[in-house]
């Protein structure tokens, strides 16, 4: 898996930990995928599967000191981004690889003018004056669709809609033209119509600029409208990894079969019962080496026990390959 | 479709305003028309679905309607009493009825008690049982909620947030209620959990016959629990409908924004979205006609100033505000004020 020319990222055997009072819990344990240039990847599972854990080891962006990263590695247009220097992360983050957060509110400072900050990445990254890097700017605020941006330039994000507010940040994360472009949970806290124009947006930049992304997502719609290939987790394993229309029509995992039987949607029949997913994901101190949602559904016998390996059932479509959960 | 059976719950013209106060004097300058005018009946053993964006003012109704909040003006009529303006020591027996299920669990019960506390508080504000009969009773709570009796001695920190909502639910449950207001109850929920816990209210619903205002943004979540949905914009119910008739039939140009921004969840089926301009506007200062056809820039928005604009009945059991920037130039023909039309709010 290395230098594969139709990938811009990959992502090799990552395991990522973190440091507690009950000793060091792997957040994240050997997480294999690749993102194709020009494509849209989407993580999926449920909170604490790892999957912002995943992205932000990438960018080695975890919480100090406690996150490490204890092996793997994350190719990056050609070099491996987990052995390079810090000075030279700097350069990537927000430069190559951009970052859009689930917050706006919180990943904007509220005391500096829109203007100032999305002129500040650019004049981080590019040897710009002051006067060109508003100007671009400006017209970073006119490409992500913001009505007037010379006004804009000069407001507060207190003075936004939340909506406006994501624009900025998609407006930041785009400013130096990355190839790569994280989004975790961009419209988590968004509204439904409000999220619609914003995964627009994201598709037509897309198509213009023609970056890669990678969508961090609890939501199977979101994953449906917006990715073509999507990546399965269930408590800091890939557990299931496919392109979006492979996945949708032909689950092979029991517990991406459970999650896509437990959404209600327009069609399903009125207060009839939904299918749920028994128990609830335990916490990492309480995991055991053999299959993990075996564990859940307190399936533990010597066919668990073994850590599943996953296997390439047909062209791209992988699957952890625990004999019980991938069964019909 | 409850036409013959008298409502739980009616609420006539209900208004809530907050008071906005500037200057040295705080004098009032204006005022957030949170819940401008909304007329609803619950039926026994209904489920009545409210969604709405943010800032909409359903949280701020459902507020209203089991009086956390005291309204502005309107009736809340509950049973036999109109308990909109009833002060607190006269709600206090009143409120064994109507309960309040809340969207955060984690902040909504009291970290310093058991879950045996929480449960068992409300039995003893209102004086029910003797200790042992309570204890009883919180054991057979835990257990319709589905959790082990061995959670009542435990805090409710030591849960997850799916198992601390089925605590919220049980101490909602305990004085046997008529109506539940269940407010964003799984909107912070994992997706398998969210199946749980609603198909845990569905069966408590059956059991016990209890009514629900179900207030919710995810319009599929709120189909698949509701009899009827109410689709709430800038303080005001624009339409009101059967669940199934709203989502195959919505008339209101909002609804079917609404509707159509509902991501699908089969990738070959990605249709084109119907994208609205801009957000909701502020309700302090709302636009005089039309608040939806004032953000879609309607060419017809100006002729709206001064009409009612009122929920009127389309067809059986369907009503919609009587917009023309909001309905096909057909329905608004129909409901054209004059024009045969049963209007919702001035019956």
């Amino acid at each position: 898996m290395n230098g594969d020319s139709d990938n811009i990222l990959e992502v090799d055997k990552l395991i990522t930990s973190f440091e507690t009072d009950r000793g060091l819990l792997r957040a994240v344990d050997q997480v294999s995928f690749s993102v194709p240039k020009q494509k849209t990847v989407g993580i999926v599972g449920e909170s604490g599967c790892g999957k912002s854990v995943t992205a932000m080891s990438i960018i080695r962006l975890l919480p100090q000191p406690t996150g490490k990263i204890l092996g793997g590695h994350v190719h990056f247009k050609g070099r491996d981004l987990l052995r390079a220097s810090e000075a030279e992360m700097r350069n990537v983050r927000g430069g190559e690889i951009g970052v859009i957060f689930q917050e706006p509110m919180a990943a904007l400072n509220p005391v500096h003018r829109i203007g100032r900050q999305v002129s500040e990445v650019l004049r981080l990254h590019q040897k710009i004056s002051k006067k060109d890097a508003w100007d671009a700017a400006t017209e970073m605020l006119d490409l992500v669709r913001i009505p007037a941006p010379e006004k804009r330039m000069m407001d507060y994000p207190h003075h936004l809609s939340g909506g406006m507010r994501q624009r900025i940040v998609i407006a930041i994360a785009l400013a130096c033209r990355p190839d790569l472009v994280i989004a975790d949970e961009p419209t988590t806290a968004l509204d439904v119509t409000v999220q619609a124009q914003i995964l627009d947006l994201m598709g037509r930049l897309q198509s213009e600029m023609g970056m890669s992304i990678i969508l961090i997502t609890h939501d199977l719609g979101v994953i449906a409208e917006t990715c073509d290939e999507v990546v399965v987790m269930y408590a800091g394993r890939v557990v299931e990894r496919a392109s979006a229309v492979e996945l949708f029509a032909n689950p092979l995992h029991a517990y991406t079969k459970g999650l896509l039987r437990s959404i209600p949607t327009l069609e399903t029949p009125s207060k009839s019962i939904l299918n749920t997913i028994p128990g609830m994901v335990a916490s990492l101190a309480e995991h055991t080496h053999g299959c993990r949602f075996c564990q859940r559904m307190g399936r533990v016998d010597r066919r668990t026990r073994e850590r599943p390996t996953l296997a390439e059932i047909s062209p791209g479509h992988w699957v952890e390959n625990c004999p019980v959960c991938t069964s019909k | 479709m409850h036409v013959e059976m008298k409502p739980l719950l009616s609420i006539s013209d209900l208004r809530v305003h907050f008071p906005v106060r500037a200057g040295v004097m705080l004098r009032q300058t204006g005022a957030v028309r949170a819940v401008d005018g909304v007329s609803l009946n619950i039926a026994p053993g209904e489920t009545l679905g409210l969604v709405g964006e943010s800032g909409c003012g359903k949280s701020t109704l459902g507020k209203a309607v089991v009086r956390l909040l005291k309204p502005t003006s309107g009736s809340i009529q509950f049973e036999n009493t109109d308990i909109s303006h009833l002060n607190q020591g006269a709600l206090r027996p009143m409120r064994r009825d109507f309960q309040m299920i809340f969207q955060d669990p984690a902040e909504s019960l009291d970290p310093r008690m058991s879950v045996r506390s929480i449960i068992e508080e409300p039995l003893i504000i209102h004086g029910l049982g003797t200790r042992t009969e309570r204890t009883q009773q919180v054991n057979e709570l835990l257990d319709k909620v589905g959790l082990p009796t061995s959670a009542a001695e435990r805090y409710s920190f030591e849960f997850s947030g799916g198992q601390r909502q089925r605590i919220g639910i049980a101490r909602a449950l305990a004085l046997k209620p008529k109506l539940i207001v269940c407010d964003e109850p799984v909107s912070a929920l994992d997706v398998s959990i969210q199946s749980q816990i609603l198909n845990l209210l569905v069966e408590l619903q059956q059991d016990f016959g209890i009514s629900y205002f179900f207030i919710a943004h995810d319009l599929s979540v709120v189909k698949h629990i509701s009899d009827r949905v109410a689709v709430m914009y800038l303080g005001k119910i624009v339409e009101l409908a059967p669940a199934e008739t709203i989502y195959r039939d919505p008339r209101h140009a909002y609804t079917k924004a609404l509707l159509s921004a509902i991501p699908s969840t089969d990738p070959k089926a990605r249709h084109k979205k119907i994208l609205l301009e801009g957000d909701v506007p502020s309700p302090i200062d709302p636009p005089a006609g039309s608040a939806f056809g004032h953000r879609i820039k309607h060419p017809l928005y100006q002729e709206t100033i001064g009409m009612p604009l009122a929920l009127t009945e389309i067809s059986t059991g369907h009503f919609v505000a009587a917009d023309p920037c909001c309905l096909t130039p057909e329905d608004w023909e129909k409901l054209k004020p004059g024009n045969t039309g049963h209007s919702h709010e001035n019956s």
